[in-house]
């Protein structure tokens, strides 16, 4: 290769152990700095679009009933049984001690304020960010975002600000529903299986759950469902040739959504309670 | 360049209803401007140098038909070509603007004076046909749904597709109804190139001697420059008055052109480089030699 083709490409192998564990580390590191400069960077032109023009009716319509209405049974189902696996797992502690009425507070604070906010966003990420990185993979392995392109569209304006839209508008409310069938599966676990009192039950649920718990899990999800959109689109987007390549995509875009979701949740959450502190001192809220 | 001046470039091209026009006829013809120009164009991706020095003029009206083995760089320069990537090093030039140093407002305007055929027709599997070849008319400019419809229709009837193909999804057709879909698509602005990459790959000879016909037959409605990539000899013959014969850089020694033949594709058989008149023939040449010392090795 001649001298202008080597100024172009530098590829000298390391030769010791160490030098080639160096070279690897250090690939690594640069890789992960350079996929978070480059996902703010995918981040940043969804953002400008969405404050510049928005995308055709359309296209913002499909993507609102892909990821609305076909997650909501889902969501419902998985939310209706995770209030029942939350009566179970309680039950036997909360009998022992003598509080078995008190069981609702626990389960609905939990729900509201945790797992119904993570396990709708977590549902999403499954039935929906995997679907959109396997979908955008596909159509960058196909060509057909270079076609976009070429023909005068922009593939982020087209692609990702609808399914942006979706996400972080439709999650509150998959959110709200999987809080309500999670209440709606602990209240018929605890009072018809369990036997609990009734009355006693809903006295202490609306206890447990304050205006500000509901408003901290809606709040939460909304930074979920960007989450989920800007992984599964980036992912999708930098998919690797062939059906392994779109397969990866996909699956990656679940894991790291996934485990960004927690790792947003644990900031959310330390953010919400010294928000809550600081308003209510004395732990009182506005409900 | 307005619609205007589109047109009064139509008037010095020459009437194409002759399709076997000769190098020297299409620069005779042209205003002596390349409508397109390469300078020293070079494409690397991570360590692997794609391209290296290309120079290339590509006057207007000429059909060029770029061949080369796989893995040479071809889709790549035509993806340089119009900005899809861009070049490591150089500069390219479209009609004397330089697309490598364009915004993106200016990138997405040039963009609209190209039609650009993949290789697998790149259809939006989620729009029906009708949709796939509206597409560019809806994104380019406002229009009433009945001209929408008027052009769609007219495009599909030029490429020889019955109306009742206009409801069906990409996926419900045979690869050459797709590739026709394409270069429906691509003609529906009135391009001023017409970029086709791998136009008859995975046809059977009878569909790929329709798409070549096409293509001539492009040339012959409409004043495009056209820029044809291929390996399949008998489209860069038919079709081309030009041909360019890139080589795998990874195979080039020192100081060696990547370009290793450039003329009139009656030369090609003639051609003074062994590797050219190889390529054209089908032989293996020395390529059976490696795999040899590969299987040993």
């Amino acid at each position: 290769m001649s001298d202008s083709a080597n100024s172009l490409s530098s590829s000298s192998k390391p030769d010791s152990p160490f030098a080639r564990w160096v070279n690897q580390w250090g690939s690594a590191v640069v890789d992960g700095i350079t996929t978070i400069g480059d996902m703010t960077l995918f981040s940043w032109a969804m953002l400008k679009w969405l404050f510049t023009r928005l995308p055709c009716r359309g296209t913002v319509l499909v993507n609102f009933y892909q990821v609305g209405a076909l997650s909501l049974p889902v969501v419902a189902l998985t939310g209706t049984f995770i209030g029942m696996v939350l009566a179970v797992q309680s039950y036997a502690q909360f009998h022992a001690i003598g509080l078995d009425s008190r069981l609702g507070a626990v389960i609905n604070s939990t729900l509201v304020k945790e797992l119904g906010p993570v396990l709708a966003a977590t549902m999403l990420a499954g039935r929906v960010g995997g679907a959109m990185a396997a979908v955008l993979g596909t159509m960058r392995v196909t060509e057909q975002i270079d076609a976009l392109t070429a023909m005068g569209a922009d593939p982020i304006h087209y692609l990702v600000v609808p399914r942006f839209l979706a996400c972080i508008l439709l999650i509150p409310s998959l959110t709200i529903m999987a809080d309500f069938m999670g209440i709606v599966g602990g209240y018929f676990y605890s009072v018809i299986i369990l036997g609990i009192d009734h009355a006693a039950y809903l006295n202490h649920s609306r206890d447990g759950v304050t205006g500000f718990d509901l408003f901290s899990g809606i709040f939460k999800s909304v930074f979920f469902g960007s989450t989920i959109a800007i992984v599964s689109c980036y992912r999708g987007f930098h998919c690797e040739p062939g059906a392994e390549g779109v397969g990866k995509a996909a699956t990656t875009a679940f894991v790291y959504s996934f485990v960004l979701i927690l790792a947003v949740d644990l900031f959310l959450t330390i953010v919400m309670n010294s928000i809550y502190y600081t308003i209510y001192p004395n732990g009182s809220s506005f409900l | 360049m307005n619609a205007e001046s589109r047109q009064s470039d139509a008037g010095v091209i020459p009437d194409q209803e002759d399709s076997s026009l000769k190098v020297g006829e299409t620069d005779q013809a042209s205003d002596g401007q390349p409508l397109i120009e390469a300078r020293h164009v070079s494409v690397v991706f991570d360590d692997q140098v794609v391209l290296q020095d290309i120079e290339l003029q590509i006057t207007r009206g000429q059909t060029l038909a770029i061949i080369g083995e796989s893995g040479c760089g071809k889709t790549v320069f035509m993806k340089t070509l119009v900005g899809l990537v861009r070049p490591t090093r150089g500069e390219i030039f479209f009609d004397g603007e330089g697309i490598h140093q364009m915004g993106y407002a200016e990138l997405t305007r040039t963009r609209r004076r190209f039609g650009f055929v993949f290789q697998n027709a790149a259809l939006f599997d989620s729009m029906s046909v009708y949709e796939n070849v509206a597409f560019p008319l809806r994104q380019s400019e406002v229009v009433t749904e009945t001209a929408v419809e008027e052009s769609v229709m007219q495009h599909l009837a030029e490429v020889g597709l019955p109306k009742n193909v206009a409801y069906k999804r990409p996926a419900e057709l045979s690869g050459g109804m797709r590739k026709r879909v394409g270069l429906a698509r691509a003609l529906i602005l009135k391009p001023e190139v017409v970029v086709y990459d791998e136009p008859t790959t995975g046809l059977d000879p009878i569909m790929s001697d329709v798409i070549n016909e096409l293509i001539l037959d492009t040339r012959r409605r409409y004043p495009v420059t056209s820029v044809v990539v291929t390996h399949d000899m008998h489209t860069a013959r038919k079709v081309a008055d030009r041909v360019l014969m890139f080589y795998p850089r990874s195979r080039l020694g020192d100081n060696e052109s990547q370009v290793v033949f450039d003329g009139p594709p009656s030369s090609l058989e003639h051609a003074e480089d062994r590797r050219v008149r190889q390529f054209v023939r089908g032989e293996a040449g020395e390529r059976l030699m490696e795999l040899a010392h590969g299987l040993s090795g």
